[in-house]
């Protein structure tokens, strides 16, 4: 319980001051949204009178506080540029930016595991040699250079790949949440999973690659040293066979580095939605970012960076219960 | 696992199938469209999304595609004879896309609550100018309450949309937001932000029904994306892309391109700071650039140069006002106030880099035309939202360069507001420019007005006070079998687009 309760009050301290950090910071550097609508002709009492309209005619700490209070009541304020509540616009968003980062991170894992535990069963130099060779390459690309590659090689091999948006504008969409992913494979609508797939696979597959292969890396490496223990000569002369060590023997000890790398990998993911969505047009909260940001939608801007320092807090969290699931010595610790 | 594949095959043969339909055509747009109410905040003097609000709004007046006016939802307007009150003749048989009929009361609500402060918008200050409407038939009478020669022209420009009164009072500012009604060609059928958006035609729009049944705006802001769009026929029609890949495109089997030049200036604001306060080092700089080389080796010839701040197509526009390339002139110009490219005279420029093509490599350029006349200018990279703030607060660099769009093509909207002393979007801040320019604002003789804004450009032009560079051209591919009418204002409307 005492656990617990320090855990809740560290993350609020911690968005508490990320909240300070931002606000301060937004404010201070230059550019503020009422010079970006600003027209031809505008005066100082034109000014003055949208500062005073937008809150912006107090001071800092002024502006602080009185943002803080309505936060408290969940209310983030209106979106200077959407001109909605900026809690309607990051819940209406972020459904599409979690189940893009979800299927980048199976994808990830998926191959990360899949060339790990094929490279150790092996034992080939050449395959060996040749998981390193596309990790390094997978890694060294940063996520929106592939996403650039994908758009050519849809434009020169595959034109029928979808490169934009999260469904085909054409088609009317009915559903009722907007995880649109989960909701089409819950209730068994084939079809409309396989469109949104085929719009989801490349921004996923952008994002998830470099992923893939710091998983790969750090798994491989861990299966390798774990492949040198003991226990492993142990079970070798019990007659198992390789693949069957690999899985049932190296791999869960394997998992300890590979959970704290993933863990800090994602929280990068997230952050490459912004780039990604961007590029294909997803209609996620990164996309939301970046637009905010060009036109200082400063509501806005603090309501999704509040919102990614809590989803970042809380894959921290959900990592440390996972290491301590999989390290018997943390469970016992005290 | 075996149905999923084949539904992914199946559903990408239906969307080969989707690609042909010609009753559908897919833009693939360079902006994403925050807000649906074209009169308020950001959004709505944004020029480059004016494309979607004119598809699904009117204006009190329009324009045609060369920039000249044409009615709107208004047939006639006009002032009295001693310039105290305006008219305006609402359109009859206009209706929204709910069905109620337009009414004057609809022009009349939305002028005054444009003109409102509380109401938030930006071009409020000249909405206010008329009070006191009233109403007789279609007729719409107001008072001026201060005159403004240019406020007919503004009725087409950023903001002079009409919007519902019954509706927009009964659903309110967010219910609007999210089920928008106007009373233009299209309606809003499905809105994605930062996706897309889907129009239907609107089969009762008075100026008749357009072409297409269905218009997809995609936002895709990412250059690549849309000519892969275009490419693979995903997207009929882009635009603003680069200009090598306009030509490579252009020249496909299966594309069409065509070019025109747009209501966009680049120009380099002059601050009267420091250095520039010397006419020598203004007239130096604005002699030693070759605009015409610029716009062919980095432009591929896509680009007019110009001298003033007037495009051709602008009213105030004459040939007359020219500023010689003449390095020799620069260099005699520098020696004369003891400068040379020994000892050179040195300044920051600052510049976006990627907001308009090839902003920073021009800029590049001419720094690299400077040096060899004994300029060293230093080049600061810059966020148009930094210049916007340092604009408003008139403490730009020496030199900025900067895109100023002027769909209404007026000298006031241009010149007046980028030189006049008094004018946050001002620059440059001398008593001499603002006691010529300041008569001109409530001139009523449209021929004085016109012809004192020519003259303030020419005295600019020889004092270099701002150094025009080009009038940007932008280039639009679209697949065969459509036709495409661009517009100067640098629209690009669906309506403007049929088959062939």
């Amino acid at each position: 319980m005492a656990r617990l309760l320090v855990t809740i009050g560290s993350i609020f301290l911690t968005l508490l001051g990320v909240s300070v950090v931002i606000f301060v910071i937004l404010r201070l550097v230059p550019g503020d949204p009422i010079s970006m609508m600003l027209p031809p002709g505008a005066t100082d009492e034109v000014r003055a009178n949208l500062e005073r309209l937008y809150g912006l005619d107090k001071s800092i700490p002024a502006q602080y506080v009185i943002w803080l209070r309505n936060v408290a009541w969940l209310d983030f304020g209106m979106s200077t540029q959407f001109r909605l509540p900026v809690m309607e616009i990051i819940l209406d968003r972020l459904p599409a930016t979690l189940e893009l980062v979800l299927l980048a991170s199976l994808i990830a894992l998926v191959l990360a595991f899949a060339f790990s535990i094929l490279a150790v069963w092996l034992q080939v130099d050449s395959a060996t040699l040749a998981i390193d060779g596309l990790a390094g390459l997978a890694q060294a690309i940063p996520d929106f250079l592939w996403a650039l590659i994908f758009i050519l090689a849809v434009t020169l091999f595959a034109p029928m790949m979808p490169i934009s948006g999260r469904f085909d504008p054409r088609t009317a969409q009915d559903f009722t949440t907007n995880f649109y992913l989960l909701e089409a494979l819950v209730t068994f609508r084939l079809d409309a999973f396989a469109e949104l797939m085929r719009h989801a696979v490349l921004p996923a597959l952008a994002l998830g690659l470099p992923l893939a292969a710091g998983i790969t890396r750090v798994l491989k490496g861990a299966l390798e040293e774990a492949m040198a223990q003991d226990y492993v000569m142990l079970a070798q002369t019990k007659g198992k066979s390789r693949l069957a060590i690999v899985l049932g023997e190296a791999l869960r000890n394997a998992m300890i580095p590979t959970i704290a790398l993933t863990s800090v990998q994602l929280t990068f993911l997230i952050g490459g939605t912004v780039l990604i969505e961007r590029q294909f047009s997803w209609p996620g909260i990164g996309s939301t970012a970046i637009s905010a940001v060009i036109n200082r939608d400063l509501p806005l801007i603090q309501g999704i960076v509040l919102v990614f320092a809590l989803i970042f807090i809380l894959i921290n969290l959900a990592s440390n219960e996972l290491y301590r699931a999989a390290d018997p010595r943390l469970r016992t610790a005290r | 696992m075996k149905k999923l594949l084949g539904l992914l095959a199946g559903t990408a043969l239906a969307a080969n199938v989707a690609f042909a339909d010609d009753s559908t055509l897919t833009i693939a747009y360079n902006v994403s469209l925050p807000s649906w109410d074209a009169t308020v905040g950001v959004s709505a003097v944004n020029p480059t999304i004016q494309s979607i609000y004119k598809s699904v709004y009117d204006q009190y007046i329009d324009q045609n595609p060369d920039l000249t006016f044409r009615p709107g939802l208004l047939t006639e307007w006009g002032w009295n004879e001693d310039r105290s009150k305006v008219f305006m003749e609402v359109r009859e048989g206009a209706s929204w896309h709910n069905g109620d009929p337009v009414t004057p009361a609809d022009v009349v609500w939305s002028l005054e609550r444009a003109g409102k402060e509380e109401t938030g918008n930006p071009i409020q200050f000249l909405w206010s100018t008329l009070g006191n409407f009233t109403v007789d038939g279609n007729r719409i009478e107001a008072d001026v309450l201060r005159f403004d020669p240019t406020i007919f022209k503004w009725m087409a420009f950023l903001t002079a949309y009409v919007l519902p009164k019954d509706y927009y009072t009964e659903v309110g500012a967010e219910g609007f937001e999210k089920a928008p009604i106007g009373s233009g060609p299209y309606m809003v059928d499905e809105y994605v932000a930062n996706s897309f958006v889907r129009l239907k035609r609107y089969d009762e729009y008075w100026g008749g029904a357009p072409e297409f049944e269905t218009v997809i705006f995609k936002f895709l802001p990412d250059a690549s994306a849309r000519v892969a769009e275009v490419e693979t026929g995903a997207s009929d029609i882009t635009l603003e892309i680069p200009y090598e890949e306009y030509d490579r495109l252009a020249a496909k089997d299966g594309l069409n391109g065509v070019t025109t030049p747009v209501s966009d200036i680049g120009m380099i604001f002059i601050n009267d700071v420091g250095v520039m306060e010397d006419a020598n080092v203004r007239k130096a700089a604005a002699h030693a650039i070759n605009k015409d080389l610029i716009v062919d080796r980095l432009l591929r010839g896509y680009g007019v140069p110009i001298d003033t701040l007037q495009a051709p197509e602008y009213a105030a526009f004459t040939a007359e006002t020219t500023v010689a390339y003449d390095p020799e002139k620069s260099r005699e110009l520098l020696a004369a106030s003891g400068y040379s490219t020994d000892n050179p005279v040195k300044f920051k420029i600052q510049t976006t880099r990627g907001f308009k093509p090839k902003d920073y490599e021009m800029i590049q350029a001419v720094t690299g035309m400077w040096k060899r006349v004994g300029i060293e200018a230093e080049i600061e990279v810059y966020e148009i939202a930094k210049h916007f703030d340092l604009r408003a607060r008139d403490a730009l660099a020496p030199a900025a360069f900067y895109n100023w769009g002027n769909s209404i093509g007026d000298p006031s909207t241009s010149t007046g507001f980028s030189m006049f002393g008094p004018s946050p979007h001002s620059t440059w801040d001398t008593e001499d420019v603002d006691a010529m320019i300041g008569p001109l604002w409530g001139e009523g003789d449209e021929d004085a007005r016109i012809a004192g804004y020519q003259e303030v450009d020419a005295y600019i032009a020889e004092n270099a006070m701002v150094i025009p560079l080009l009038q940007f051209v932008q280039p639009i591919i679209y697949r065969d079998g459509l036709s495409v009418t661009p517009h100067v204002a640098n629209f690009l409307l669906p309506q403007n687009v049929s088959s062939n």
